[in-house]
């Protein structure tokens, strides 16, 4: 049984269709990175798996058992074990980055105040944000910010972890510090679903990679396969034109 | 003229026309404070239930749309004579004060309403996405992410609503509602020269408006740093 499966999700927004039946699966602690054109569904289906867009057909199990996407009960108890690190960061601008990685926690989670502030250290500290615990988002780095962001999806200890393009709204002298801190949690046993266009850190990280295109999967393998020796003539084209910009 | 004014200023502010001018003003900053608190409480639910997209709410979504968009559009003058004809025979003897704090508060609600939903929609989706993903529910992404994020757009707007409506409530004195406008033609018709008996009522109104215009600008300057 593998840890997440998702078979044939279709989804749209409005009358676009944007995923048109992916099917993908991951084991429990693998790195499976999604990689393709903007477009291509890859945001579109990490939404979908943490129910913030409603899929239109096909079925996601976690560890065996089948998400119900249109009931609420069931996206909390999904919610439970799965965390989502958006692009934009979305920290909350009204909280420090203490109160950031601990609010889900102490107030959904009721864990004691003083259990999560001691965790939210641990996870500022493997972050490299400990002395930043009393600043506001507005006050750090976007590199900064997004490595909060990190801990605070970690504080809920989920066991799948999605990351969505994260390094995408960086400045380049900031995207190493942030894929280090990513890098860090792949021997964690986490399963992670990466969406990313740094290639070099999806070759080192993924155990295995998926190519996206206009909302299929066109082709998935080791990150071996997929940069040296892809079959499919789409991946070989969007893999040789993105190395060739390195 | 001004031997006039000097000969009667003495006459004019004995204790009890003090006392008459300072019921006016207290009728007057009643009819603010209570029409505006419940303005904002009211409005600020309406502004929640416009938000929401629950089914379920969607009849009682129609009825505060139009309900809005209606006082919206009308002067207060008339919202004033609509609460007078309704309320007069259904409950016959309520004060004119009463009914003069009823047509404030069904102002003060459309109009601030307004401002509250300016303020819930200025907060950016990506945070109530977060919210979400990270399980709170409705109740806790309102109180713990929008509003703390929404005051600062809200509070400089509806801080200059109740400013302007302190002056509106002079409307009341067609009404019959001895407030200060009221106040300061009843001293003239007794006699005393509309230089001091206005100039008593501008006083007033001054000094109820201009603490909370700068009060309003500074949480204005300090919403905006923080």
């Amino acid at each position: 049984m593998r840890h997440l499966e998702i078979t044939d999700i279709s989804s749209s927004y409005g009358d676009q269709q944007v995923l048109r039946g992916v099917s993908l699966g991951a084991d429990k602690g693998e790195v499976v990175s999604l990689i393709g054109p903007s477009g291509s569904g890859k945001s579109t289906l990490l939404r979908v798996l943490v129910g913030l867009t409603p899929p239109t057909a096909g079925e996601v199990f976690v560890a065996g058992e089948r998400v119900d996407y249109s009931s609420n009960a069931a996206l909390k108890a999904l919610r439970n074990h799965m965390s989502i690190v958006f692009q934009q960061y979305n920290l909350f601008q009204n909280m420090n980055v203490l109160d950031n990685v601990t609010v889900s926690p102490v107030k959904v989670r009721k864990e004691s105040r003083a259990g999560a502030e001691e965790r939210a250290r641990v996870l500022l500290e493997k972050v490299g944000m400990q002395d930043k615990e009393k600043a506001y988002p507005e006050e750090l780095s976007g590199g900064q910010q997004q490595r909060v962001a990190i801990a605070r999806a970690l504080a809920t200890k989920p066991e799948i972890l999605l990351l969505d393009e994260v390094t995408s709204a960086l400045d380049p002298e900031r995207v190493n510090e942030v894929l280090d801190t990513i890098r860090s949690l792949t021997n964690e046993g986490i399963t992670m679903v990466i969406v990313s266009h740094e290639m070099s850190f999806v070759r080192e990280v993924s155990t295995r990679v998926a190519m996206m295109d206009e909302g299929r999967i066109v082709e998935t393998g080791t990150p071996e396969q997929i940069f040296t020796s892809p079959t499919e003539e789409r991946t070989r084209d969007f893999v040789s034109k993105i190395l060739a910009h390195r | 003229m001004l031997e006039r004014l000097i000969e009667e200023a003495p006459l004019f502010f004995n204790y009890h026309n003090l006392v008459f001018i300072g019921q006016a003003m207290a009728r007057t900053l009643g009819m603010t404070v209570i029409g505006c608190s419940v303005g904002f409480v009211l409005g600020l639910s309406i502004a929640i239930i416009r938000q929401s997209a629950s089914r379920v709410l969607l009849p009682l979504r129609i009825v505060v749309i139009i309900y809005v968009e209606f006082f919206r559009r009308i002067p207060f003058l008339v919202v004033l004579f609509i609460v007078l004809f309704v309320i007069e025979p259904m409950m016959p003897g309520t004060s004119l004060f009463g009914i003069a704090t009823v047509s404030v508060c069904l102002l003060s609600t459309a109009f601030l309403s307004e401002i509250m939903r300016a303020g819930l929609e200025s907060v950016p989706k990506a945070q109530i996405e977060a919210a979400l993903a990270l399980n709170f529910n409705a109740l806790q992404t309102l109180t713990m992410v929008v509003l703390p994020q929404s005051w600062r757009v809200i509070l400089p707007p509806a801080a200059a609503f109740v400013v302007m409506f302190i002056k509106d409530t002079s409307l009341a004195s067609q009404l019959g509602v001895i407030e200060l406008t009221f106040a300061g033609k009843m001293l003239v018709n007794r006699g005393f020269s509309p230089v001091l008996g206005f100039g008593a009522i501008l006083v007033c109104y001054f000094a109820l408006s201009y603490p909370l215009s700068r009060f309003a600008a500074y949480l204005e300057k300090r919403l905006a740093t923080s």
